[in-house]
Parts: structure tokens; sequence; C-alpha cells
């Protein structure tokens, strides 16, 4: 911005002076730049771009959080599309005393945090293998648990309903922690390739001198590696529980009929509930959607803070999976 | 923190090194420094070699008994459920063998299930380019010289964290995801009326989708991102001096050095819409898994298990026609 006055400064006072041809070269480097990338035609579509998109991607954020203290007036009302006419907390109210917010977030932290910690420590201790050692068939074992990624759970759903079925882990936790533990989690194929890149990128002379010193490979790995790999297991850490938190395809029915629901499953429980004791189209259902709003609002929030504390480490992911080759 | 879990692991190795000389030291197991005894009298001689691998399968041995639990027997089980009829009888299943009658009647019988595929894919197809393409351009725009680098990242990698739940489907019910402003404008209203309906179509359902669609990029931004920074600025200085504009060294430079990421991104974009839990396959998937459907040829876990093999193999196809279709065009060019 200063740049920019000053230059105008420039031309203004060449002008006055009466240099045009001088003013005519400053104005075009004003506008082009040295080469082009500097000028400022080209800032302005940068930023012009930037904020367009910007707003797109964020047009549903607000458009959830100010429908969602809307009043029934104010969502009939087809005047009013933005701001609602009254700051008004009772759809807030409504969700936090019906759902029982506090316990079900306790429950939906519960059920995210216990299989992401899992997962975690499961796909350190792979990617740990699978990076600094040699046994037979590794390449063999290293291609399938990248295939894991692309099995659609579709596949495996109804097998692993029926074994939790008849092993009773079914509305129990222990049908996430199982598959986490064992580094097939969600996306764990992903988890894995995370800590392999971290691992693999560490010198071997690091263990050699552990190893001379008498440590045994598990010693080495928790009392060396564990410490380096720290940003590595907050990374997959905080992923692992976005994605659990998320997660209600699987949980919708492995959890059916338990009292462990995660928040986003009561949400949807309490909607249904509500919706069907009211009539299509009647003034009740219509309030119920600023309700629901506010409800998405509220699982939304410990995401949403979680994530503007540690949006550095989500930005930092890619990088580790080392996918931009090394 | 990081001594807290630090000194967690050490207790853990503690234990660990206590459960690992009991199994060393016993009369079925013997290990010494070059020699492990079996039941005193069957020695084998270890070699540096042989004790990396049997340790590295020691590690990864999580991995192997978790991958033949929850990935190998249930891909398995459900492709043998696919031939038959599933009936459930209490806790057990009541079997009768079709052979390929399931994925004969997914594509001659079921009045749903075919055109749910056909949309599907035709939605990919079309969507994915997209994605890619504007991860690509948010990619660059972040890797120029802006202010507030941070914040547009931080928003531009927001939807990671919705995308992947259930408000997102709230949000497609309200139609929030459609943006309203767009097709307010009347220069496009008055395109899209006077052109060709079978071209305005795809259009109008593309402006209605867009906002999804730019959501699911989030990742790849991330990919694009990656792999722009680790561009060596030389190379532009250097092609800039030769006199080439931001446009040329794009397509020269750019676009060539991140080529293997595309691939990579279009795989993990095909994969997360494919599992997108508002996908209209996988829900009908789940709900004739649940029997909700009142025929009973198309019911059950027989049937479900099929078709759910058959969007795998779909699936499967398209990710191999994108990659495909990268490497012919790198092929063409070298």
């Amino acid at each position: 911005m200063r740049r920019l006055i000053r230059s105008l400064k420039e031309i203004f006072s060449l002008l006055i002076k009466k240099e045009f041809a001088h003013a005519g070269i400053k104005t075009k480097r004003l506008f082009m730049g040295v080469k082009f990338t500097d000028g400022l035609i080209y800032k302005t579509l940068i930023y012009a771009l930037l904020f367009s998109f910007g707003y797109v991607y964020l047009y549903p954020i607000l458009y959830i959080v100010t429908n969602s203290f809307m009043t029934m007036e104010d969502i009939i009302d087809a005047g009013i599309k933005w701001i609602p006419s009254s700051l008004n907390f009772e759809n807030y109210r409504l969700v936090l005393v019906e759902l029982d917010y506090f316990k079900s977030l306790l429950d939906a932290f519960y059920l995210a945090s216990v299989p992401a910690l899992s997962a975690t420590v499961s796909s350190a201790i792979i990617g740990y293998g699978f990076a600094r050692f040699n046994f037979p068939l590794k390449k063999l074992l290293f291609v399938l648990m990248l295939m894991t990624f692309i099995i659609p759970p579709q596949i495996t759903m109804l097998p692993m309903f029926r074994m939790f079925s008849k092993y009773q882990l079914l509305g129990s936790i222990k049908a996430f922690v199982f598959p986490a533990i064992l580094g097939q989690g969600l996306n764990g194929a992903l988890f894995i390739l995370i800590f392999y890149q971290f691992f693999r990128m560490i010198p071997k002379s690091l263990d050699e001198s552990a190893q001379l010193d008498g440590a045994t490979p598990f010693q080495v790995f928790t009392r060396i590696y564990i410490p380096l790999a720290i940003p590595s297991i907050i990374i997959v850490f905080l992923f692992s529980f976005v994605w659990y938190y998320n997660e209600t395809y699987l949980s919708g029915l492995y959890l059916r009929g338990s009292d462990l629901l995660s928040l986003p499953l009561k949400l949807e429980q309490y909607i249904n509930n509500y919706t069907s004791i009211y009539p299509e189209g009647s003034q009740a259902r219509e309030l119920m959607q600023a309700v629901k709003l506010a409800g998405n609002v509220l699982t939304l929030l410990p995401l949403l803070i979680l994530y503007f504390f540690t949006q550095k480490r989500f930005v930092e992911s890619i990088d580790r999976t080392g996918i931009t080759g090394e | 923190m990081v001594k807290a879990i630090g000194k967690i692991f050490a207790k853990i190795g503690f234990i660990w090194d206590k459960i690992k000389y009991a199994l060393s030291h016993n009369f079925i197991f013997r290990s010494s420094s070059n020699y492990w005894t079996f039941f005193s009298f069957i020695k084998i001689k270890i070699t540096n070699k042989r004790r990396q691998s049997i340790i590295g399968l020691s590690f990864i041995m999580i991995w192997i008994i978790g991958y033949l639990i929850f990935a190998l027997y249930p891909i398995f089980y459900s492709l043998y459920l696919s031939f038959f009829k599933v009936k459930l009888d209490g806790a057990n299943l009541n079997m009768t063998f079709l052979g390929i009658d399931n994925f004969k009647a997914a594509f001659l019988y079921d009045p749903y299930f075919v055109e749910i595929l056909v949309g599907y894919i035709i939605e990919i197809l079309i969507n994915v380019p997209i994605t890619i393409v504007f991860a690509l351009i948010i990619a660059l725009l972040i890797n120029q010289d802006i202010k507030g680098k941070g914040i547009w990242r931080t928003i531009f990698f927001l939807p990671v964290i919705i995308i992947s739940g259930p408000v997102i489907g709230e949000l497609m019910r309200q139609g929030a995801t459609t943006l309203p402003s767009i097709r307010e404008y009347d220069l496009i209203r008055m395109v899209l009326n006077n052109i060709n309906p079978g071209i305005a179509a795809p259009i109008q359902s593309l402006f209605d989708t867009i906002l999804l669609v730019l959501w699911f990029a989030g990742i790849q931004i991330l990919i694009f991102l990656a792999g722009l920074q680790k561009i060596d600025r030389e190379i532009y200085e250097a092609s800039m001096v030769d006199g080439a504009g931001p446009w040329a060294s794009f397509w020269k430079i750019t676009l060539p050095s991140i080529k293997p990421l595309i691939s990579v991104a279009i795989i993990y974009t095909v994969v997360s819409m494919s599992v997108f839990s508002l996908n209209r396959v996988i829900i009908y998937i789940r709900n004739v898994m649940l029997g909700e459907s009142t025929d009973a040829l198309i019911n059950g876990y027989g049937y479900s298990a099929a078709i759910s093999w058959i969007y795998f193999i779909v699936m499967v196809l398209i990710i191999l026609i994108f990659v495909g279709l990268m490497s012919i065009r790198k092929k063409a060019r070298t």
C-alpha cells in the first residue's frame, strides 16, 4: 500500500514537471511491474480471486451461523435473508437443554479420542517397522497397506458388522478401538504413511550408536524416535480425532440403539423425533430448521476451536506424508 | 508434554523388557547373541540380516494381524456372500447359493441401482477435474507473494474438518451449498436460458454443486502447495531472464514439476468422493443391507455385498481411467 502511494506521488510530481515520457514509463511500471508479477494489475487480480474464493468457501459457515439465530418469523419472512431481526438464543437454549449438550460433548470426545489415540500409537509402530527394517515381502506388504486406503468401507462393513455382533462389540467403543489399534482405523494407511516418511528421514547412525550402548530395538524406538516424532504424533492425532468425531456412517451402524452416541448422531436422532411429531409444512417444522442449524453450529464448534488453535499442524501434514517426493 | 509422553513410553518399554525376557529365556525357546535354540536341540544361527527382518516383522505384526482380521477376511467374506441369498435366521445366516444372480439382478432387475450408479459415475467424471483445477488455482494463488498467507491457508483448509462430518448434509438439505448469488446475475441467467438445454443442464447443476466440489479440494490444495514450494525459485528466475512470462513458466515449469502430484490428488479426490457419507450409492448400499427395501430379490446381505463389489470395481476403474489419461499425455509430450 505504501509503495503504491509513493509511486503515485512520483508519477504526479513528474506530470507537474511535464516530463510526460518519464511519467508514462513510471505508470506502466506501476501497472505492469518490472516482470508483470509485481505489477498492480497482477496483484489486483490475485486478491480479487482470493477474496471471491474465500467468500465461496466461507459462505456456508456464515449461512449456518446467521440462520441459527433466526426466530420463526424470521424464517418465514422472505425479506430477511442474512441478518436475523434480533439476536435470538432460544434455538441454542433448546439444543443445549434437549440434547444435554455438555454430556453429549464429553461422550463425543471420548468416542473420538480413544480410537484416535490407538490409531496414533499403532500407526507410529507400524510406520517405524516399515521405515527402518528390511524383511522379506516388505514391498508387497507396503503396497497392500496403501491399497487399504482405496477399499471403500461398504465392502468390509457387513462382515465386520457380523463379526462385531458375534463377539458382542456392537454398541461399545471397542468396535472402533480394535481396528484402530491394529492399524486399520479410519484412513489408517495415510497415518502409517506419515510416520513411515518421517522415520525414514532420520539418519540411521542415531540408532546404531544407541544399539552399541546396549539398547534393545524397542528401547531405541521409544526413547529416541518417539520424542523426535512428537510433531508427527500431534498431526496424526488431530486428523484422526477430527475424522472420528465426524464419522457417522459406520458409527450409525455399530452404535445403533446404544446409549453411547456421538454428538452428530444424537442431534440427528433428536431432530428425527421432533419432526415426526409435527405434520409436514407446519410452522413448528419450519422452526426446526433454525434449531437444527443451531445444533449443527454447536456440533461444529469444538472442531472449529480446535482447528483455529492448531491449524498450523494441519497445514504441515501434507509435507510430512512426503508424497511430494524427497 | 514431550517429556510426559516420553516417560509414558519409557514405562511401557520397561514392561516390554520384562515380557521379552520371559519370552526369550524359557525351555521352548532360548536366545543368545548368536544362536536361537528351540527345545534345547534345534539351533539356528542368527545373522544380522535375519535379526533385522525378525525385528522388523515384529513391529509390523500388529498391522499384519489387523489386515487379516479387518481387511482381508471381510473382503473375501463379502465376496463370498455376494454369491448367496442370505436370510437372517436369528443369529445365524441362512444361505442359498445363487451364483451370479445377485450381480445380474443389480443390472437387470433393480430399478434404482443402475440409475444411481450412472449418476455417480457422471458426477465423478465431471467433478474430479473441476476439483483438481480449482485446487491447483488456489494453491498457485496462495503460493504467490501475498499478505496474510496464514489466514488464507486457514480459510481454504477449513472445509477439511467440515466435509467429513454430518454438518455438510444439513447444509446440502438447506441449500446452503449452492451459491444463490451466482444464479441471480442476469447475465448468467440469460446465457443459461438461451443455449441448448443439453448444455445448460450440466452447467446449471455445476452451479448447484460448485461449493461442494470446491470444499472437496482442501487436502488437494495442501498437496499442490507442498509441491509448489519444492520447486526451485532459481528455475523461474532463469526462465524469466530468458524472457518467459508467468503464463509460459506455468506451463513449462510449474505444471511438469507437479504432474506426479496430480495423480495423487486425483486418487485422493476419487476415494474421498466415493466414500463421502452423502454419496447416493453408499446410502443405497446401507439401506439394502439393513433390509429397508420390500422386494426380496434386491434385499439383504448377499445383494448388498454384490452391489458394493460392483461399486468398488467401478471406483477402481475410474481411478485407472484418470491415472491412465495422465500417463498418456506424459508420453505424448516426451
